[in-house]
């Protein structure tokens, strides 16, 4: 009787001291399941969803405290990408979070007085200039989150929505007219 | 003889290539203009080189390639350069891009051709002048020719594609009957280049003529190359199809041709690598089959930009031709009108009508009935990949290896329910194109934004390090000072907060500026006339009345930013 209880006791112990083990060896920094949600974020770094990032709206919505469908740069798929992801029932946007069609910011340089405004207020360092010296938009690395427009004292940025051209021109899903028959 | 083996699938569309193989090549009339576009290869456009206004001459560089993957754009006769701007040109999707205009000037005068003795040029050099002339594979995909030659792998066998599978078309045919010679010299330079034994040519066997020219002329040559003779069956002509018949190895998916040690070439893309190097003449003109509905079909050899309408024109088209088709009818693509180039791909026009391709009936519902997949080359499951399409399952359809499609319509021509599998892959393979290209944007965005904060707080610490340096020095010399003077007025508590001693200091010189500016009147307002006097008052009271409303809405709200300026 007492044997048995002391077998039970020491295995207790020993697969506590591994567990414990366990924890600390092979602990994981961070939240696992934030990180997916970023990669599926579409990182404009925009602040449409209310959060200062898009790393800091997946900490949220992996939390629990953040809807799905607050990041209309993502579009809705997105959402879909979102709510498989998470396992919970697609939810559509709201009215004042609808998405818009791509755009890259671009400056008026004949207006642009160099005031470093935008550049400050570029998440992805996107906007080339120094003070009292023309800015301008580094086109590719822009991810059109509008963050610039507001700060600029003379607006002189406007979002252009991107043209399709031959180098990003898709196929369209096949669609068929029908015959008016009568 | 060589043991020829077979691949999976495949169809036999009816051929139609004894119309347009009736007469000889007629070289095409020269055109009063010419649309050149920079674009007319895979991979990057060609930079214009040239000045609008500017007279250049036949085979003179108007584009210069950019970037590892792109080709040289030449003038493809003399004359004046007289716009660059977006034009039309043969795509399915009818936009724009950047073409050249010339209008020539008659003379077709020929600037420097130089000629090359390949046997005592090096590989490396062999492909800088391919490069430099503009040579790019001529059987449809319009790959940088030299860009073929550069394997990091051993190439023991060059297979020359003179298989022609796609009905209707039948440039190279007539290209084999005419200028075997000229071929097998082409293929002796891309031989030499790669430095392969083994050279294997294969042609069709519904071609019996280019095969018996092309014999005589390797025999004449003397050369050890093989002129072999491949069952037709569609799309016998695709390059790694045509490799497994030839050599019995299959190239893997994802693979390049020279992995397993073979490369490959166009019959065509042979003549005009001889026509660079041994003639120094770039590429400006080609064959191209004109067919279908209209009253003389035949080949011409056409100037790089001639407009496809010219060509029908020569061959007159049918009244009811409503229609044109770049390519064939199993791959090819609708041209958005017939006024556009001919471009270095254009191996073939064909005017179309609903008599001649009648217009497909009507998509009914997939029954699962296989026989795309019984018809599929690449041994892969339609049926499964238009599911996937369909539904837009795009990384289910990238499991089922949608991308090793060649998109050769062998599918949707026996499907009984006539869907156009094609589009729909080739739908799914763009939109999968697009997603990975976002997915690199996103990431780049993300590494970015990542630095960019990882920046700012570096940029915060050592500001805050050089402050508190600055800080121990100053206290280290007040220190110092004090310990050397006699008389100590305040002394300085080294544990005093810093904050609070800063503030101290800035409220200080807050005060005494405001004192200074109390007492120093403004400089100008010594000479002013009663009248300047009165309006400064009306505009100070104004401005007082201005910074009262601020004061009042500043009480829930901050204030207007361009205020701060006064």
């Amino acid at each position: 009787m007492i044997t048995a209880l002391w077998i039970m006791i020491a295995l207790a112990a020993l697969l506590g001291m591994i567990l414990g083990y366990a924890s600390i060896r092979f602990r994981v920094e961070g939240n696992p399941l934030a990180e997916k949600i970023d990669a599926v974020l579409p990182q404009t770094q925009c602040g449409q969803c209310g959060y200062p990032g898009c790393k800091p709206y997946a900490d949220a919505i992996a939390k629990g405290e953040a809807d799905i469908n607050l990041c209309p740069p993502g579009g809705e798929e997105g959402i879909h990408k979102l709510a498989e992801l998470l396992g919970v029932e697609f939810k559509p946007f709201g009215e004042d979070a609808q998405p818009k069609p791509k755009a890259v910011a671009f400056i008026d340089e004949q207006i642009c007085i160099g005031c470093t405004l935008c550049i400050q207020a570029c998440p992805v360092d996107a906007i080339a200039g120094a003070a009292k010296q023309m800015h301008t938009i580094i086109t590719s690395e822009c991810t059109g989150c509008e963050l610039c427009v507001p700060p600029c004292p003379v607006d002189c940025i406007s979002m252009l929505p991107i043209e399709e051209k031959l180098t990003n021109w898709k196929w369209r899903y096949p669609v068929f007219e029908l015959r008016q028959t009568s | 003889m060589i043991k020829l083996r077979s691949f999976h699938g495949g169809v036999h569309p009816p051929t139609h290539k004894k119309e347009s193989t009736q007469s000889p090549i007629m070289a095409a009339p020269l055109p009063a203009q010419l649309i050149i576009p920079f674009r007319q290869h895979a991979g990057e456009a060609a930079k214009p080189v040239v000045q609008v206004g500017e007279r250049v001459l036949k085979g003179q560089l108007i584009g210069e390639p950019v970037g590892p993957i792109s080709s040289s754009v030449h003038a493809p006769t003399s004359g004046t350069i007289t716009a660059i701007e977006l034009q039309q040109i043969a795509h399915p999707s009818a936009l724009p891009d950047l073409c050249a205009t010339l209008v020539s000037d008659g003379l077709e005068e020929w600037g420097v051709r130089q000629t090359l003795s390949y046997r005592q040029l090096s590989s490396d050099e062999l492909q800088k002048h391919l490069r430099r002339c503009g040579i790019v594979g001529l059987g449809g995909a319009v790959f940088p020719s030299d860009m073929k030659l550069r394997h990091p792998t051993v190439v023991n066998t060059l297979v020359i594609n003179g298989a022609e599978c796609e009905p209707y078309i039948t440039c190279d045919d007539m290209l084999m009957r005419e200028r075997a010679e000229g071929i097998v010299r082409g293929i002796e330079i891309l031989r030499h280049a790669l430095g392969t034994d083994a050279v294997l040519i294969g042609i069709e066997d519904n071609k019996p003529q280019a095969i018996t020219a092309m014999q005589r002329a390797v025999d004449e040559s003397s050369h050890p190359f093989k002129v072999v003779a491949v069952p037709t069956l569609y799309p016998g002509g695709s390059a790694k199809h045509l490799i497994k018949v030839l050599t019995g190895v299959e190239v893997p998916s994802g693979k390049l041709p020279t992995d397993v040690g073979v490369q490959c070439y166009n019959v065509a893309t042979a003549y005009a690598a001889h026509r660079a190097v041994e003639h120094g003449e770039p590429l400006v003109s080609r064959i191209v089959t004109v067919t279908g509905n209209v009253e003389q079909p035949r080949n011409y050899e056409a100037l790089i930009g001639t407009p496809f309408s010219e060509l029908v024109e020569l061959s007159v088209a049918k009244a009811d031709t409503n229609r044109y088709i770049m390519g064939g009818p199993m791959m090819g693509v609708e041209l958005p009108a017939v006024n556009v180039p001919l471009v270095k791909a254009s191996n073939c026009v064909i005017a179309a009508s609903d008599v001649l391709f009648p217009p497909p009936p009507p998509a009914m519902p997939c029954i699962r009935c296989t026989r795309c997949a019984q018809a599929c080359p690449v041994e892969l499951q339609p049926q499964e990949l238009y599911w996937f399409a369909k539904s837009h399952n795009f990384g289910k359809a990238q499991e089922y290896d949608l991308f090793d499609c060649i998109e050769c319509g062998a599918c949707a021509y026996v499907c009984p329910s006539s869907i156009p599998l094609v589009q729909y892959y080739r739908y799914a393979k763009s939109e999968i194109r697009a997603r990975d290209h976002e997915k690199r944007a996103a990431d780049l965005a993300r590494e970015r934004h990542e630095f960019r904060q990882f920046r700012i707080e570096r940029e915060k610490q050592e500001k805050a390090e050089r402050l508190a340096q600055k800080e121990r020095a100053a206290a280290e010399a007040k220190a110092k000072a004090a310990a050397t003077a006699t008389v100590i007025a305040t002394p300085v508590d080294p544990s005093a907060d810093t904050d609070d001693t800063q503030q101290m200091r800035i409220d200080a010189a807050l005060a005494r500026a405001k004192e200074q500016a109390a007492t120093t009147p403004p400089k100008n307002t010594e000479t002013l006339s009663p009248a300047q006097r009165a309006e400064i008052e009306a505009i100070e009271e104004r401005r007082a009345h201005i910074h009262e409303l601020a004061a009042d809405a500043g009480a829930d709200d901050e204030p207007p930013k361009h205020s701060q300026g006064n």
